[in-house]
């Protein structure tokens, strides 16, 4: 009886807790990343997965469905990117804050121009996303983007701290901007740079950058490579060299390294997001470590 | 002399004049091209402005083009399962778990190759309170409709309402339609419990808690016409379930997730058939309450959480079933013990149990190894102990099976199994299998 009244007592108090900070589900390391930077104290955040997790295959496991009931805002990619896993997440949490169309729901892909959108759409074209490749955040440019919309949620989810995020984005959007302008002198070099990539997981980077995707090891995306598939990528690099095989560091580290040895170009493993490198602690980590990693392959 | 002189002069005073005009013509020209550059360069940021606003704009345009569709989008999500295969079985006319009163259609097996259900599967969300689902299967000559429900998106407090007739939430297996299974075959508890699956037509009211740990509790109330209970044509409830799961991680490579399930019964004359002392078929009717308890763990194994190169999932399942009532019998043939017919008590708690482990060794391919295991307990047939043999063989099987998914939509899989079910059959079994999976399929649960 007297374990029932504390019990009791303790779910009382969990609103209160839930109060004291808006909780925000991340998807992804670089939204939970954004959400701290934009949130700061305000916030408390939850990261669902890693950077060393394939977004596209996460497992619906119960500790997400825990956290997803507690979330006051879900911040996800979108464009299909988390269709395995998060529809499950959402149904089973009971949580109607975070159902799709309400304001607790954030998809950053709505905020920026997508790119590769598919012509086709036919599962025999691979793991397709019709709302275009959702790995967006490899282009600051986009963070900076979704940073605004981001800011504007939370302060509509939490206008007690509006004030707050305002100020805050405000800080961010000129570290970012400084940022940024470093980034694109430091890149120069890599203008023109002809990479192979293992995932079609880098064309917004590829058009930051300006650098130029000379071919793609999966046949198809979400396919793992054939050694066959490999051969012919190898023997396309003797006419259209390229001078790196990028990967992100989720990825199966096998077919890049075949090819590195066929092709005696190096590997290049991307952080891709916060926390895929010792360096990429947070985003402005992510891209100073991604621009070292690929200027030292150009170098 | 004096011409020249003169005309020196003459120059020399009219030079100024001359050098004037010119200098103020080039000032001019100056000034002119000074205005014209500054026109150009203004009209130049203009068009840049422009051209900058534009580029915003598109991207805006871009960004909102994935909002616009056609109205066909509102469709609900379809999809198509393929199932069949090949199948390699004894000739054994009336398959069933010795020991265990079957669940009346007795799920034979078909021998060499067929199609197996072919499942519909359509969804949506229908609006921002509600979303709905069915799950047609179709076989030859009939449609059945597995699931049909609609469940409650917006109650929040962390309670979802289901309501129609779905796939009861008890223990793991159960809510699993056949293309999530990982074997070929169900295993021996869920067909010895309920057949396939147990599923009702009722509702379900599902609770998660606030809290890190998953902890999520559950209770379902319904007609209770499907195995182990029948229909009565009564209102009020039939059946009702109550279960709760809790599940967590252990660090990025592993989640688990278990529970324990209750589920009460109630049966009217559900028929059956039994063999007596002599081996004869004899028609059985039982009536009375069952009830069922059950235990499920699941735990998955992933290398940082990233399954895609290996990956490790078991599960095991514990139940125990008691039923209590009147069990009748009469004879098919007027051959067998119970001619006439005879009534008598029926009192029996059964046990069993499977569990399976299944390795993903390297992308796309899998092998498993399931045990099953049943034991049927202390049978009391009451006045039928002298025409019924109370049971004591232990039901097992062993199935081993691999797996090849080229995409998340295929699977194809081979299984061997050595199925003891039956007293006195030592059967080797082999199943061919595919699934396969088109359109817009939901996510599976954990």
């Amino acid at each position: 009886m007297k374990n029932l009244r504390l019990l009791t007592l303790l779910l009382m108090a969990l609103p209160a807790f839930a109060h004291a900070a808006l909780n925000v589900f991340a998807c992804e390391p670089e939204w939970g990343a954004l959400a701290t930077e934009l949130g700061g104290d305000a916030v408390k955040v939850y990261t669902a997965t890693t950077a060393f997790q394939d977004p596209h295959r996460i497992e619906a496991r119960p500790s997400l469905i825990a956290q997803m009931r507690r979330a006051g805002l879900a911040v996800c990619t979108g464009s299909e990117l988390e269709v395995g896993w998060l529809p499950v997440l959402l149904r089973q949490s009971g949580n109607a804050a975070i159902q799709p169309g309400q304001p607790g729901n954030f998809e950053a892909a709505h905020y920026v121009a997508m790119l590769e959108k598919p012509s086709l759409l036919d599962r025999s074209q691979g793991d397709v996303h019709p709302g275009g490749n959702p790995h967006i955040q490899t282009d600051p440019r986009n963070i900076a983007r979704v940073a605004q919309a981001l800011s504007a949620r939370l302060a509509e989810i939490d206008p007690e701290h509006a004030a707050h995020y305002q100020t805050r984005l405000k800080d961010f959007n000129s570290r970012w901007n400084a940022a940024m302008a470093r980034w694109q002198t430091e890149a120069a070099p890599l203008k023109g740079m002809g990479i192979v990539v293992q995932h079609l997981a880098f064309p917004y980077l590829e058009n930051w950058l300006g650098l130029k995707q000379v071919a793609v090891l999966e046949p198809k995306p979400g396919v793992e490579p054939s050694v066959s598939h490999l051969a012919e990528v190898a023997a396309l690099l003797k006419s259209s060299p390229a001078r790196a095989i990028v990967r992100a560091s989720y990825q199966n580290p096998r077919p890049s390294e075949w090819l590195s040895e066929h092709a005696g170009i190096p590997v290049v493993v991307l952080a891709f997001t916060v926390g895929g490198s010792d360096r990429a602690k947070d985003l402005f980590g992510l891209f100073d470590d991604s621009i070292e990693q690929l200027l030292k392959a150009a170098r | 002399m004096l011409r020249p002189t003169l005309l020196v002069a003459a120059l020399a005073v009219a030079l100024p004049a001359y050098a004037d005009a010119d200098l103020d013509a080039l000032r001019a020209e100056i000034q002119h091209m000074k205005q014209d550059y500054e026109t150009r360069i203004q009209s130049l940021e203009a068009r840049l402005q422009n051209a900058e606003s534009r580029a915003d704009n598109t991207a805006q345009i871009a960004a909102s083009e994935s909002a616009v569709s056609n109205s066909n989008a509102f469709n609900p999500e379809i999809s198509l399962v393929l199932q069949g295969g090949y199948a390699s079985l004894k000739d054994i006319p009336k398959r069933r778990i010795n020991g265990f009163l079957p669940d009346g259609t007795s799920p034979g097996t078909t021998r060499g190759f067929s199609v197996n259900e072919t499942e519909l599967v359509m969804a949506a969300n229908i609006d921002p309170d509600f979303r709905g689902s069915t799950n047609l299967v179709v076989t030859d000559g009939s449609v059945s409709v597995e699931e049909a429900w609609f469940q409650t998106l917006s109650l929040g407090n962390g309670l979802t309402l289901k309501g129609g007739r779905f796939r009861s939430s008890i223990g793991y297996q159960n809510e699993q339609h056949p293309h999530a299974w990982d074997f070929a075959d169900n295993n021996l508890m869920t067909r010895a419990l309920f057949g396939e699956g147990y599923s009702n037509d009722g509702l379900q009211l599902k609770w998660v808690a606030p809290s890190e740990l998953f902890t999520e509790l559950g209770a379902e109330i319904g007609r209770g016409a499907n195995f182990p209970g029948t229909d009565r044509n009564q209102n009020g409830i039939g059946s009702y379930a109550l279960y709760g799961h809790i599940g967590g991680d252990i660090g990025d490579s592993n989640s688990w997730r278990g529970g324990v399930s209750y589920l009460s019964t109630r049966a009217v004359e559900r028929s059956g058939t039994v063999a007596d002392f002599n081996g004869v078929d004899t028609n059985t009717a039982f009536s009375g309450d069952g009830q069922t308890w059950m235990a499920d763990f699941v735990w998955k194994w992933a290398p940082n959480g990233n399954p895609t190169v290996n990956n490790f999932k078991f599960a095991a399942e514990l139940f125990r079933r008691s039923e209590d009532g009147n069990l009748s019998c009469d004879d098919a043939g007027s051959l067998s013990l119970c001619s006439g017919g005879v009534t008598g008590a029926y009192r029996a708690t059964q046990y069993g149990g499977y569990a399976q482990g299944v390795y993903q060794f390297m992308p796309h391919w899998r092998a498993g190894y399931r045990y099953d295991l049943l034991d049927p307990g202390s049978a009391d047939f009451g006045l039928n102990n002298a025409n019924l043999p109370r049971p004591d063989y232990k039901p097992a099987r062993h199935s081993l099976m691999a797996d090849y998914s080229p995409s998340e939509f295929t699977r194809l899989r081979l299984q061997y199994s050595k199925d003891q079910s039956m007293q006195n059959q030592n059967e080797n079994q082999w199943f061919v299998q595919y699934i396969y999976s088109l359109g817009t399929h939901g996510a599976h649960s954990f």
